[in-house]
């Protein structure tokens, strides 16, 4: 290679490695500070020494957090939300993207059906009139409300039909001349073949429900209806930011608070970790299918 | 042959349950914009609910906030699209360069991650080490012999901390895209170009930059339709009163006007001229996609 041993070409290379090294530890590093600081006693935290490495090891903040009901039944909400949304997130994904994946020939009202979905990406009528329209249909403060209004992905919709477009028609149609109808090529010969596309999209809608907040914080009227995000959003987040500035009187209560509020960071970041190996498996792929399809 | 497996039916069957769910939670609440031109009457809903013309749109153009507001959604959301390009590129080009595959998988494995968490979960997180008395960044300046910096109650710093925030979040996601155009980079032309004499450097420069370029133009394009998407969910969660001045975007002036103080009209009105506005960008970049790169949505 040219000029490969050179000086020159040796520094570069080993800055190169070194920025990448400081960058991926700097999404690291938060990370890792809050784990050691929720493991650290909150004496340690308050004065200050723990940066890396937890000091005081401790789970205590963790059998506060674990041992909190509102938690618990809150981390409840959102494996339930998980369970049920995915699902029907996955079963309305395939039944609207597999017809729309048919030419014209095979469908003729295959064009207006695409519009009527891609209209809503293009164009919504806002929050007030969103919140309203679910108002009006009645599950407000009900499970469902975290289910049924975001039940269609419309751009998962849109990567899928371009998955099933990508299928080789001559296995479909070999299935069609046998006998098969719609329904049977569409579970026996269409899901199967799109398994790496369909794997990734459910860890799409899984890593979705899991980290929504916001409809759980506006459309549940009681906290014990929270999903855990919307939860945490309450604990975590909405405290009044003057006392981040460090009032005396209030000093050490918020201190050992810190510890439990990073327990929880930690414990709703942790499902998100668990499939993450899956989810890195899978999900390279499902991007480059969804910009830069062909 | 077309009769035999039951024509064309099956296929508006599998479409009903989609088709009813998007139109009761996308079209009904489109049909709700009227509310923009309505006063809201409990007892008489969304679509019963006396006219009011024009009235909601002069209060909004009469709010004392709304040039600022419009200017910080658009000054926050065009700094983190302007990132959402820069980092990803230049950092596929620099992952580009290293040549230890166990290396270069660690580093994506890691930067990809925080893509994957709640800005609830972030906030804690940001909260937590942009403290100015406790937080980890603080001390780590405080030690190199600095003064502390309010990253989320100073209206200076405020906007700057959400867009380098949220790169941080989002750039290992983005570089995804450039490594897979990387990869379609015939190696025939970095043969020919190290033959004429270019070393690593014009290599880069002439046959890696050009060969990302379409793909660069094409997420150029496509990130426009987010002109007026400053991030509700991170704004919402790291925002306070004291940063209004610099941080309030459209979404949450929506959000406290509507769901705060119940002034259903006038939320409306404000969240229609965004959809409008967006409606507008987004199809102007379908447009331009589509002449420049072909790219079609579906």
């Amino acid at each position: 290679m040219y000029n490969d041993a050179s000086w020159e070409r040796r520094t570069f290379v080993a800055l190169n490695y070194f920025l990448l090294a400081l960058v991926a530890l700097a999404c690291l590093l938060p990370i890792v500070n809050v784990l050691a600081i929720s493991l650290s006693s909150s004496a340690a935290v308050g004065s200050g020494r723990v940066n890396l490495w937890p000091v005081g090891f401790n789970l205590k903040s963790y059998e506060f957090v674990l041992g909190k009901p509102e938690f618990g039944r809150a981390f409840a909400v959102s494996l339930l939300r998980v369970a049920v949304g995915v699902p029907l997130n996955m079963l309305l994904t395939i039944l609207v993207a597999y017809p729309l994946s048919k030419e014209r020939k095979d469908f003729r009202f295959r064009g207006p059906y695409a519009w009527y979905f891609v209209v809503t990406i293009l164009f919504s009528g806002g929050l007030i009139p969103w919140y309203m329209t679910i108002k009006m249909t009645g599950i407000v403060d009900t499970f469902w409300a975290l289910i049924l209004p975001g039940a269609v992905p419309v751009m998962n919709v849109i990567l899928l039909l371009n998955f099933f477009k990508s299928l080789p028609d001559e296995i479909e149609e070999a299935g069609l001349m046998d006998g098969a109808g719609r329904w049977q090529s569409l579970w026996r010969i269409a899901v199967p073949l799109s398994a790496p596309a369909i794997a990734t999209l459910t860890l799409f809608c899984i890593v979705n429900h899991w980290n929504s907040w916001f409809e759980g914080l506006i459309l549940m009227n009681r906290p014990e209806h929270y999903p855990l995000q919307s939860y945490l959003q309450t604990v975590i987040v909405n405290r009044d930011m003057s006392l981040l500035s460090a009032a005396d009187v209030a000093k050490w209560s918020l201190i050992s608070d810190r510890t439990s509020r990073a327990a929880q960071v930690i414990v709703a970041l942790l499902p998100v970790l668990l499939v993450y190996p899956f989810l890195q498996k899978y999900f390279a792929e499902g991007i480059v299918m969804g910009s830069v399809k062909g | 042959m077309k009769r035999k497996h039951g024509g064309e039916w099956p296929f508006h069957l599998m479409l009903i349950p989609g088709v009813v769910l998007v139109f009761v939670y996308s079209y009904v609440p489109m049909a709700g914009i009227v509310m923009a031109f309505k006063r809201l009457a409990p007892s008489k809903g969304m679509f019963g609910s006396p006219w009011v013309g024009w009235r909601n749109f002069e209060y909004m153009l009469h709010m004392p906030e709304i040039s600022g507001v419009l200017w910080n959604t658009v000054f926050i959301a065009v700094m983190k699209m302007a990132a959402g390009v820069v980092v990803p590129v230049t950092f596929a080009l620099m992952l580009n360069e290293a040549r230890s595959r166990l290396f270069k998988r660690s580093v994506q494995t890691i930067i990809y991650f925080p893509h994957f968490l709640s800005w609830i979960i972030l906030s804690g997180l940001l909260i937590d080490i942009l403290s100015p008395s406790t937080g980890i960044v603080n001390e780590l300046l405080r030690g190199l012999g600095m003064k502390e910096i309010y990253f989320l109650g100073d209206p200076g710093w405020f906007p700057y901390t959400m867009a380098l925030s949220d790169t941080w979040k989002e750039f290992g996601y983005g570089t995804i895209v450039y490594l897979a155009a990387l990869t379609g980079i015939n190696p025939a032309l970095y043969e020919a170009a190290a033959l004429d004499g270019a070393g690593r450097l014009r290599q880069t420069l002439y046959v890696t930059l050009p060969g990302l370029l379409p793909m660069i133009i094409l997420m150029s394009v496509l990130s426009l339709g987010n002109v007026l998407n400053a991030g509700f969910e991170q704004i919402f969660n790291l925002y306070s009163p004291q940063v209004y001045k610099t941080g309030d975007i459209i979404d949450t002036l929506v959000f406290r006007i509507g769901l705060e103080n119940a002034n259903y009209g006038v939320a409306t009105a404000v969240g229609l001229f965004k959809s409008v506005v967006s409606f507008g960008l987004i199809g102007a970049s379908y447009v331009l996609a589509y002449g420049w790169a072909n790219y079609r949505i579906f």
